[in-house]
């Protein structure tokens, strides 16, 4: 095969050249590593700030790397084994974070969900051009929003002294409280914060669905019934249905990224009422300084999200596998 | 032909009007807010007629404190979406164009940094960028916050580069154009819009984040606009009008950002799951 190509090349006397374009034979334009050339920069780039950080956590995990410990420091920060596996595994509060965060996730996710279909049937139906217009680019306005400054904002609304959290309760003649210092309360204002920021992108994926059900058909089925549940039901939400697993899946690994807004509202507290997961390893991590502790944590929340991405790689770009 | 279009009409006119004070609620009460003296701000239950007074935003500008954390955000930010279409656009030229082996893999690791939590990477970052010096520099925050903005230059780039019509870069060839030059002459100029989408993407994300630039920043004079902001929050005494000040500037610039990208923003944050 090689000798083949040279044979026919050989006129140009150039052997580099020969390889390159004894692939072009078969990709007809360009040679075999020109992909490469143009690819490089990116993957190397990705790869020193990405994979190289991330095998280094690996490795810290199986340390003990407490660099405020003076001994560890000594001792040169010595494999350990699984020992930081063990003991992430064994405390209680490591559950306990994920458990909130799981049950923030159920909380805010049905809520969104609802909120967001009903905003995108009202995005959807026709009339009132203008309104629907504007009401439609606002959404995209808390999408852009800075998190920590949404967590400003939360905290100025939830104050319990002047916030307007509680004028709103007071027109509905509820009593006055300390959102960010009670538990509850505090869970709350994270939950009405999410749902601020997150459900104007849930609407929007469901109005992108929405919009691909073809106009004869919808028209077809507004003459037919004058239910909008059966329109909604039978015409509707199967288009609605593909953006669902998008907004499970994203939103899951959102929840799991989730650090700036409640970082800056609670920080995790009070108490640990608050303490979702990204707080919890980043506590460890910078405040005890624990980072082969830290390290282990984290690399458990990677092999989370890794197993989420894989399941939404299969299940919208399967065009591509 | 429906039974009272018109009660129909006048509950899809309140419905979206709910929508648009709930989505646009927070801005104002944070950029009312900012206008308030402390007095106001301090008031219980809270003020919506006030005298409107510019006094916090003159005090933001007589210290440099904000002023060098935004200049700080610019140039973290700008960088960052230089480079990553200086990476990211040729990348996609090649994910649009070529066959090769492992594209899929490829395009999978590519995707799959969207959902990485940062609190995975900022460890590690931490320890390897303070044994080789580069702790509490922006070159740090740049390269990192490319971690969340290449792989979406990448993205939309390459759905750009693939609407391109594959004659011109025949035509061109066949005039003796080499490859470089086909990305350069004809992708580049006639993909514009998506590198021009990407950018925006980058600038918003690497503008808004946060906790790299917690933790591994600390000197003051490094320090981003989202940290400044938050580290007002100490003390007993809040300086509010002064924090939502700070707030209303940091977030201006994304929203007018976001606005000109609206119609991609959500292809921008699911990365085209949804077409």
């Amino acid at each position: 095969m090689r000798s083949l190509t040279t044979a026919q090349h050989s006129p140009s006397g150039q052997i580099v050249s020969t390889a390159p374009s004894g692939r072009a034979r078969h990709h007809p334009g360009y040679g075999r590593w020109t992909p490469f050339f143009f690819l490089a920069p990116a993957v190397f780039a990705l790869f020193v700030i990405g994979i190289y950080p991330t095998i280094f956590a690996l490795v810290t995990s199986f340390r003990q790397y407490n660099i405020t410990r003076h001994a560890d420091m000594q001792s040169g920060f010595p494999f350990t084994g699984f020992d930081n596996y063990v003991s992430t595994l064994t405390n209680r509060t490591f559950w306990d974070s994920l458990l909130l965060t799981g049950k923030f996730f159920l909380t805010v996710m049905p809520l969104q969900i609802v909120l967001g279909v009903l905003i995108a049937l009202m995005l959807h139906r026709p009339g009132l051009g203008m309104l629907r217009a504007f009401t439609r680019v606002s959404l995209v306005v808390p999408l852009a929003a800075t998190y920590a400054v949404v967590g400003l904002i939360g905290r100025l609304i939830f104050n319990r002294d002047f916030g307007v959290a509680n004028q709103f309760m007071s027109w509905f003649g509820v009593a006055s409280s300390d959102w960010l210092g009670n538990e509850l309360g505090a869970f709350v204002a994270i939950v009405v914060m999410d749902v601020w920021q997150w459900t104007p992108f849930v609407a929007l994926i469901f109005l992108a669905g929405l919009s691909m059900v073809p106009v004869e058909i919808e028209e077809a089925a507004r003459l037919e019934t004058k239910s909008h549940w059966a329109l909604l039901r039978h015409v509707q939400l199967p288009y609605m249905l593909p953006g669902l697993t998008a907004v499970l899946i994203l939103r899951s690994a959102d929840v799991l990224k989730l650090f700036d807004t409640v970082f800056v509202m609670t920080r995790g507290g009070p108490g640990a009422a608050t303490d979702l997961i990204s707080i919890y390893v980043q506590r460890a991590g910078f405040k005890v300084f624990d980072l082969g502790l830290a390290s282990a944590q984290a690399i458990l929340l990677l092999i989370l999200t890794i197993v989420l991405s894989r399941i939404y790689i299969r299940v919208f770009y399967k065009e591509i596998e | 032909m429906m039974p009272g279009p018109r009660l129909g009409t006048i509950l899809h006119a309140v419905g979206l009007l709910i929508v648009l004070v709930f989505a646009l609620f927070p801005f104002y009460w944070m950029v009312t807010s900012s206008l308030k003296t402390q007095t106001d701000l301090l008031a219980s239950p809270p003020m919506w007629l006030f005298t409107p007074t510019l006094a916090n935003y003159r005090d933001i500008f007589a210290d440099t404190v904000v002023t060098t954390a935004v200049l700080n955000s610019l140039i973290v930010a700008s960088s960052t979406t230089a480079l990553s279409l200086l990476l990211g656009a040729p990348a996609a030229y090649a994910l649009a164009r070529f066959e090769f082996r492992g594209k899929a893999d490829l395009w999978f690791w590519f995707i799959s940094n969207r959902m990485i939590s940062p609190i995975v990477l900022a460890l590690p970052v931490y320890i390897l960028s303070r044994q080789i010096g580069l702790l509490n520099t922006r070159l740090i925050l740049v390269l990192i916050y490319l971690t969340f903005t290449l792989p979406i230059a990448v993205w939309i780039c390459t759905d750009q580069f693939r609407s391109i019509p594959r004659d011109l870069e025949q035509s061109a060839r066949l005039e003796g154009a080499t490859q470089f030059d086909v990305f350069w002459r004809i992708y580049l100029p006639l993909g514009i819009p998506g590198v021009a989408v990407s950018a925006i993407f980058a600038f918003i994300f690497s503008w808004n984040e946060l906790l790299y630039a917690l933790v591994l920043i600390t000197s003051q004079g490094l320090k981003t606009a989202p940290v400044v902001a938050t580290n007002f929050m100490s003390g007993y005494e809040l300086p509010w009008g002064k924090i939502m000040a700070t707030g209303t500037i940091i977030v201006l610039p994304v929203t007018f950002f976001a606005l000109l990208v609206s119609r991609h923003m959500v292809r921008g944050l699911t990365m085209g799951a949804t077409k």
